[in-house]
Formats: structure tokens, sequence, C-alpha cells
């Protein structure tokens, strides 16, 4: 398979305010709105620098989705900084009829999105996000999986004219990709070639992907890796490209089984390539205290899960083609 | 721009025949709320707004409008139309499939004078927050205006708005509060009965300031000075009193005819109180 040395270890969020700062300095037209959460976004470089262009809402999500809209009427480019629960859940409606229904162009940008938000607890660890924002007409759902991806993302995403629902994280994790790529919207990435089984991952777990797939490779199974950053629009080709070839599938997410990454996968081999499917993703219930790794292992999302999910498929794909 | 106080008389009249037809005909909507702003709407569009010619949705170099209570969007869509943004026999469309005159107000079929949809309550008072920043931000002397219902008052996002339009001084918005103390279940007071608005308003930041929204003379007096208040560090509001079903007088007086169409009949009764002054569409 094809090795990716670690760069260093960094949080996602911490490339969304990289990406921010450099953005704010390219186009005039980006602004940033964040709910007292400025530091645990990484906002505030862009802050400083641009004190004319950030607006601290103050602990009101669902009027800084408003304004965000509202910012838009004139031309501005509303980057929107809170966590993830309070992006999404708490504000749905919201987005929903100003920005979605609308068309705003406005950025929601959202952190601490999963379990491994860690000690803070279910309250705040929102598994949900992906399924809510997928469901909304014209929204494009990116997740991506490092630093340097979150990075590249961010920058992106100000191209792209609409809606967008970034979703990034609080921990630590190996920073892999390259710090200078092209981030393109709904275009899937090949990380390893494989012939057995295609595991599909996205945001954190990719890095379990590669992982896994070393430990699969060691077993003598070897599997394909990509990169799902674009949750919507899917890229359907990719997915069916890899299927028509390994015949089976894991998808991988820290998010809900319901209605994230997995289930729009499954839509497509529904539609287009039935072949056995295994879902490595949280199963219908709420995270709780502790650190993310433990986290990650307790509900079933770790680079284990993973290798035990392609076994279990690659074995439903053996029964079909014998029955 | 119309400064003849009677002929914004006259087309108030014209509008209100526009709503009691408009809701008739698809059997649905809400002529209540939108009879008693007739006279607000026609006075903003024919006189208080300073518009371009050509509608385009970034609205630069001219004053904004939000209509965050959506479910009146049979007076607005009377006074686009009146107003020249669309021609009046689309008025005919209100409801129906395929239209661009949705039950609420959309920018999703491109009718041109809405910004944003609205219907959902609560919302609109933000985005024109946001409208009247970036109006800041690209240095545009021009003011941003939003009315909302009293019933919507309720809805907490509005405080949020509040809060933070006092606490920024955004001083470009001017926010137009629809007072006629109804709404679907009841009167306000029955519903949920909030107290004062002024104080409340004022504890935030704003200038408040009160309007008899079914009085010509007195709305362009008050937006008048509504104007004049603009640019002085804090938002302004207009606490607007209104009847709901002002002009027709079996509407007036109760919260019943919020969301029902008249019948046939009802109808008939209706148009003999109003003058149609400019046609009908």
């Amino acid at each position: 398979m094809k090795k990716y040395p670690i760069l260093d270890k960094k949080d996602t969020r911490s490339g969304f305010g990289a990406g921010l700062l450099e953005l704010g300095r390219k186009n005039p037209d980006v602004v940033a709105l964040c709910a007292d959460l400025t530091g645990s976004l990484k906002m505030d470089a862009f802050e400083k620098e641009f004190p004319d262009r950030f607006f601290q809402i103050g602990i009101a999500e669902a009027n800084m989705m408003g304004i965000a809209a509202g910012l838009t009427i004139g031309g501005k480019i509303p980057f929107t900084g809170t966590f993830a629960n309070f992006s999404t859940g708490r504000v749905y409606d919201q987005i929903r009829q100003s920005i979605a229904y609308s068309h705003k162009n406005v950025k929601i940008c959202a952190s601490h999105a999963g379990v491994t938000l860690g000690e803070d607890g279910a309250t705040h660890q929102i598994l949900e996000d992906l399924g809510m924002m997928r469901m909304l007409p014209g929204m494009v759902v990116i997740n991506p999986c490092d630093y340097n991806q979150t990075k590249a993302a961010t920058l992106a995403i100000a191209e792209h004219h609409g809606p967008v629902y970034l979703r990034f994280g609080r921990p630590v994790v190996p920073n892999f990709t390259s710090p200078d790529q092209k981030f393109e919207i709904g275009k899937a990435l090949m990380l390893s070639e494989g012939t057995d089984v295609s595991i599909f991952a996205t945001g954190h777990l990719v890095w379990k992907a590669l992982e896994a797939c070393e430990a699969l490779e060691a077993k003598g199974i070897s599997a394909e890796v990509i990169n799902i950053h674009t949750i919507k629009p899917l890229d359907v080709d990719a997915v069916l490209k890899s299927v028509r070839k390994t015949g089976c599938v894991v998808s991988a997410e820290e998010h809900q089984r319901n209605g994230g990454l997995g289930d729009a996968i499954a839509q497509v081999l529904t539609q287009h390539y039935p072949v056995p499917q295994e879902y490595v993703a949280v199963n219908d219930s709420f995270g709780e205290s502790g650190t993310p790794e433990q986290l990650m292992v307790k509900y079933g999302l770790d680079a284990n899960d993973i290798i035990k999910a392609a076994e279990r498929v690659l074995k439903r794909r053996g029964e079909m083609v014998n029955a | 721009m119309t400064t003849d106080i009677n002929e914004l008389k006259r087309i108030a009249s014209q509008v209100r025949r526009d709503i009691v037809r408009m809701v008739n005909a698809c059997n649905s909507g809400h002529p209540g709320g939108s009879l008693g702003c007739a006279d607000f709407f026609t006075a903003m569009y024919f006189n208080i707004l300073r518009k371009n010619d050509k509608f385009e949705m970034n609205g630069k170099g001219e004053d904004l409008f939000f209509l965050s209570n959506g479910h009146i969007s049979p007076v607005w869509y009377s006074v686009l139309a009146r107003s020249g943004f669309f021609d009046v026999k689309e008025l005919a469309t209100f409801r129906r499939i395929n239209t661009r005159l949705q039950g609420h107000p959309t920018t999703h079929e491109g009718l041109d004078g809405i910004r944003v949809a609205s219907g959902s309550l609560g919302q609109g008072l933000s985005v024109a927050i946001g409208a009247a920043l970036t109006k800041k931000l690209n240095k545009e002397d021009c003011l941003v205006y939003c009315l909302c219902g009293d019933g919507e008052m309720e809805e907490g996002q509005v405080w949020e708005a509040a809060m933070y339009a006092g606490a920024k001084k955004t001083d470009n918005l001017i926010a137009v509060i629809d007072v006629n103390g109804q709404q679907i279940d009841g009167s306000v007071e029955h519903v949920l009965p909030y107290g004062d608005l002024r104080p409340k308003f004022e504890s935030f930041g704003w200038k408040v300031i009160d309007m008899d929204g079914n009085n010509m003379e007195n709305i362009i007096q008050i937006m008048n000075e509504a104007k004049s208040l603009t640019g002085k560090k804090q938002p302004v509001v207009v606490l607007m009193k209104t009847e709901m079903g002002q002009g027709v007088d079996f509407m007036m007086g109760s919260h019943k005819w919020h969301g029902v169409a008249p019948n046939a009949e009802q109808l008939k009764v209706a148009l003999n109180q109003l003058e149609e002054t400019l046609g009908d569409y």
C-alpha cells in the first residue's frame, strides 16, 4: 500500500483558523462571525488582523445564522464559527429558511464534531450533523481529514457560491496530506489502491482507515482507501469505480450510522451496483465523557473496527459469490 | 416617489382590494395582518424607500426592506406589483401551483423585490442586521428596514437580534413592529401577555418611537422622523399600532381573520367597502 508519513500532529480546527486568516488576506469580502468560541475555533488571528470584518455575536447562534444570511446581501462571504452541535441542531430552521432555501452564500464552519470532542460529553458531541446538513437541498457538506486538508478546504469553499457546511474537530491528530494540496469540492481522493475491499472514510476516520489498510495488508487483504472529504455532492463515479473492482464496501465516519457517509454510499450502491457494505459508525447511541481515544474505541470507531468490518464484508461477499 | 397623501391613500385602497381578492381566489392566506399593514407598505414603497430602478439581490446603493412576518405576503406582493416590481396580473397566481408568489415569500422562485425567505417567524430581524452590517462595510449611506409582527415578539431569536443591534449600535437599521395585538389563537394579551415593548427595546439600547399605522399622514411623518434618528449610534424601532383587518368592517377588532379567506359573499361585502382606484388586476 501507499505509505503516508506523519508530517506532524495538529488539530483540524487549527487548519480552519489558518485557512480563514489566509482568506482574510486574499479576499476582502470574507467576513467571520463567532458565537463566543473564538479561541476554540481558532478564529482569534482573523479577529486580531481584521477587527472590522469580524463579528462577535455572543451566545446567540440563531441570530448568528440570520446575520450571516444578511451579510451576503451586498456581496460579503460570511464564515460562521461555533461547535458543530450549535452550528446545526440548534439552528436547523434558521439554516433551512434563511440560508439554504434562500440560497445564501454562507459558510457554516463547525468544530468539535463527534465523540472526539471528548470530556464535555454527549450534550456537545453531535453525531447527527452530517445527516441534517445532507438533507438540506443545495447544501455542500465537507468533512476534511487533517490540518492541511481542513486549511485547503477552508480556502476552497470561499470560491464556491452557495451554502457550505464545513465540519472539523478538536483533537490533535496525524497531519499527513500535502500542505500545498488543491482542494476540489466533490472530488474523492484515492489514498491507496487495492483490489479486495473498498474503504470509504471521512474526517478523523481517514487516518484510521490507512492504519487498518496496513494491518489488512499484513493479513494478505488488499484494501483500497478513498478519502471522501465531500459527503455532498458525493463523488459517485469514484465510489462506483472502486466497488466495481472490489465488490464490497466499508464506510467509516465519526457520525451516527443513520444519515451520514455510509447512508450516502448505500444510496449509490442500491441504485447502481448493489454489493455488501459494512458501517463503521456510531450505532444509534449518544456519546459520553472520556478521552477522544477511549471514546473512539468504545464507540467502535477505531482502526480495529475497520479491520473487523473489512473481514466481515469480505466474508459476506464470499458467501454471495458461493451461493 | 408619491408625495400626495391622498394619492397614497388611493393606492392603499387598491392594495386592500388586491389582498382580499388574492386570498379569496386561492381560498387561503392571511388577510387580517395584510389589511392592517396596507397603509404602511404603500407608504414605504411609494414614498419612503430609496430604490434603484432595477431589482438586484445585492441591493447596492439602495435601501433594503425585509418582511420577517412572511405570512402577510399578500400585502407585500400587491405593493411590489403596484410599484412596478412585476406585472399586477401575476397577483392572480398567488399560492397556486408553479407560482412565484408562494404562500410565504421566497427568493427561490426568483421574484423581484424579495431578498430572503420568511415565514418561520423570528428570523428577519437578524437578516436585516446582517444586511445593515454589509451596508456599513461597503460604506453605503443607505438604510435597512425590517417589519415584524407583535405576535412574533414571542420568538426568542428576535431578542437575540434586539440585544445585538443595540449593543453593537447598528444605527442604519429601522425595525417596525406591527402592533395589532392579535395572533392566531387570540389576542396577544390572551396568548402570552409579554408587557410593554417600549422599555424592552429601550433597555437594549434602541430608540423607540410610536406610529399610527393606519393613518397615512402619521406614517409619512413618523417614518421620516425614524430616518432622521438613524446614524446616531443606536438602532431605531417604530411601534406601529394597526388594526388587524383594517378597511373591512367585519374583519376588524378580532384575531379571527388572521389566516382565513373570505368566501364569495364576504368578498363582495369587503369590496363594497374598498374603492377601486387603480383598476383590479
